[in-house]
């Protein structure tokens, strides 16, 4: 079947089982930011303080902060490994629109890095005390947050993929575009554990996960086509 | 005085013996475990302060010792493998640590639920839950660092390390409740010779126990083996090993 | 017995839910774990035959070769 017959879905189910097959061979990408998640939310009452009053009081930060660094840290085998072996190349090459192969790997990475973190935050609420009211925010905020992560985030691989020392350039890049879903996910938590409504600032997280998800593949994309070039 | 253990240094003969042990084992762990159960469950009497909950504690309390237990095994293989460079001491330090890392989840998990009827919260950070906690994030260091390696002797040299390094957590853990006022009740069992349990909750949890720790064993066996044939795949004994293996399935 | 009757044994003086919950987790987390260490013991073979068969394979593949090779040469020499 020649490559250019392919159906939208097709390309679309192809690329996303390729990464996702890649990934479940190597385990260790899967289950090592996920352990960092959990390490360095255990560091936070280590350092502050067992006391349930002060941890409660801050656990949505802590939570969304180390949701962030995981994330950052899954980031780089969005499209390191491909870019080495000259698969990526191959793939902006072919006739196929380059934003349904972003949008494919950028669900792989996230079915592979943020579903795992969205699974175990509530395991690591209760290890610090989140107000009980919070749960259903804290996990509405991950799963509405947690794919813009994965959009942003590759917006900031794609530019740095060809570079040789990358690895602190990337967090400098991504953060700052991270802190609007921080800012608006820790508020909604934190308004939930007042008992308020938080639907306002969910609609805001909404806003920008449609948001990038209809442009970062193209952000992606045309930042792709410089690093290979 | 080490001599009968020798020939235990061929991992043909390690194979061979640890697939003899595994159905002893297995019956063994079967009996135990189902006394145990059943005695801890139906018939051992409910504590007069804690009720029905406490029936948690023969669960709990054999997987706290099982995990501390295991990666004290663990250390010993790694340490028998860096100091005498006994490589079979690799293959059994693979074997054991997914089997540790599994109970003391089981230890932190039933902790939490008994933790939660008795003192009102599923967590709380003190000594022995931090440690014991850490205990876990070793245990799951020690699993990832070894699949990070693709040979498997470097893997075997880089997981001892850090489980070496990781031994001192243990008696942190153990003493912990004694050098830290904590949430977490004393010792009750170690004291040798005049536990302040009573007899009617003893045996029961010496029978849960025995049988995890059997149990325990049984799955160690089947991992090392695994192990022993993943290292030594080339080998001619391997290799007839496995088509003899094969031909029974066809057969079958 | 301790309990006079099973809706008694199932309830744990109250204690139900988190009586069953430690003793389901702990006896799903273990049986996973000795199943999957059997699975995990049945591939590790299959793999090893795989690579075996595949060594085969390629061992005849050169010996064919080899053969084809001089059958050749005493072709030409005659």
């Amino acid at each position: 079947m020649p490559i250019s017959n392919l159906s939208y879905r097709a390309v679309f189910l192809l690329v996303l089982k390729r990464d996702l097959t890649i990934a479940l061979r190597h385990k260790d990408d899967i289950v090592n930011p996920l352990l960092f998640f959990v390490i360095v939310v255990t560091l936070f009452p280590l350092g502050i303080g067992p006391e349930a009053q002060t941890l409660s009081r801050i656990a949505p930060g802590i939570i969304w902060v180390a949701a962030l660094l995981a994330t950052l840290l899954s980031l780089d085998r969005l499209f390191k490994s491909d870019h080495n072996d000259g698969s990526l190349e191959q793939m902006l090459l072919s006739p196929l629109p380059v934003f349904i192969l972003v949008i494919a790997k950028i669900f792989a990475h996230w079915l592979i890095t943020g579903l795992p973190l969205i699974l175990i935050a509530p395991l690591l609420a209760v290890l610090l005390h989140l107000n009980e009211q919070s749960y259903g925010a804290l996990m509405l905020t991950l799963l509405l947050g947690t794919p813009v992560l994965s959009l942003l985030g590759a917006i900031g691989v794609a530019l740095t993929v060809g570079l040789k020392k990358d690895g602190v350039l990337l967090s400098l890049l991504v953060l700052p575009l991270y802190i609007p879903v921080l800012i608006f996910a820790t508020s909604a938590i934190d308004t939930a554990a007042l008992g308020l409504p938080y639907s306002g600032q969910l609609a805001i997280i909404a806003a920008l996960f449609f948001g990038s998800l209809t442009l970062a593949p193209f952000a992606v994309g045309a930042a792709l086509k410089v690093s290979t070039n | 005085m080490w001599k009968w253990l020798h020939p235990y240094a061929n991992p043909e003969v390690s194979y061979h013996f640890t697939g003899k042990l595994i159905p002893w084992l297995s019956a063994l762990t079967v009996l135990f475990l189902a006394i145990g159960i059943v005695w801890a469950l139906a018939f051992a009497p409910a504590d007069y302060q804690q009720g029905d909950s406490f029936r948690i504690f023969y669960l709990h309390v054999p997987a706290a010792s099982l995990s501390m237990g295991l990666y004290f095994a663990m250390a010993v293989a790694a340490f028998t493998s860096m100091v005498w460079q006994f490589k079979l001491a690799d293959a059994s330090a693979a074997a054991l640590a997914p089997v540790g890392a599994v109970f003391t989840a089981i230890a932190l998990i039933t902790g939490a639920a008994w933790g939660k009827p008795m003192w009102g919260t599923w967590w709380i950070w003190d000594a022995r839950l931090t440690s014991e906690l850490l205990l876990l994030f070793l245990y799951l260091g020690v699993i990832a660092l070894h699949n990070a390696f693709e040979d498997k002797n470097l893997a075997g040299k880089a997981a001892g390390i850090l489980t070496l390094v990781g031994v001192i957590n243990l008696p942190i853990i153990k003493y912990s409740v004694e050098w830290w006022n904590t949430l977490h009740q004393g010792s009750t069992v170690s004291k040798l010779g005049k536990p302040s349990m009573s007899i009617e909750m003893l045996w029961p949890f010496l029978f849960c126990f025995l049988g995890f720790a059997l149990l325990a064993g049984v799955i160690v066996c089947i991992r090392f083996r695994s192990e022993i044939l993943n290292r030594n795949s080339i080998r001619p004994w391997v290799r007839n090993l496995v088509s003899a293996q094969l031909k029974t399935l066809e057969s079958k | 017995m301790q309990f006079d009757s099973f809706q008694a044994f199932l309830n744990m003086g109250g204690y139900g839910f988190y009586v069953w919950l430690s003793f389901g987790v702990s006896t799903v987390l273990l049986l996973t774990l000795l199943f999957s260490s059997l699975k995990n013991h049945k591939q590790v073979i299959k793999n090893i035959a795989l690579r075996q068969q595949r060594e085969d394979k390629l061992r005849q593949v050169r010996k064919n070769r080899q053969n084809a090779q001089t059958t050749i040469e005493n072709e030409v020499s005659k």
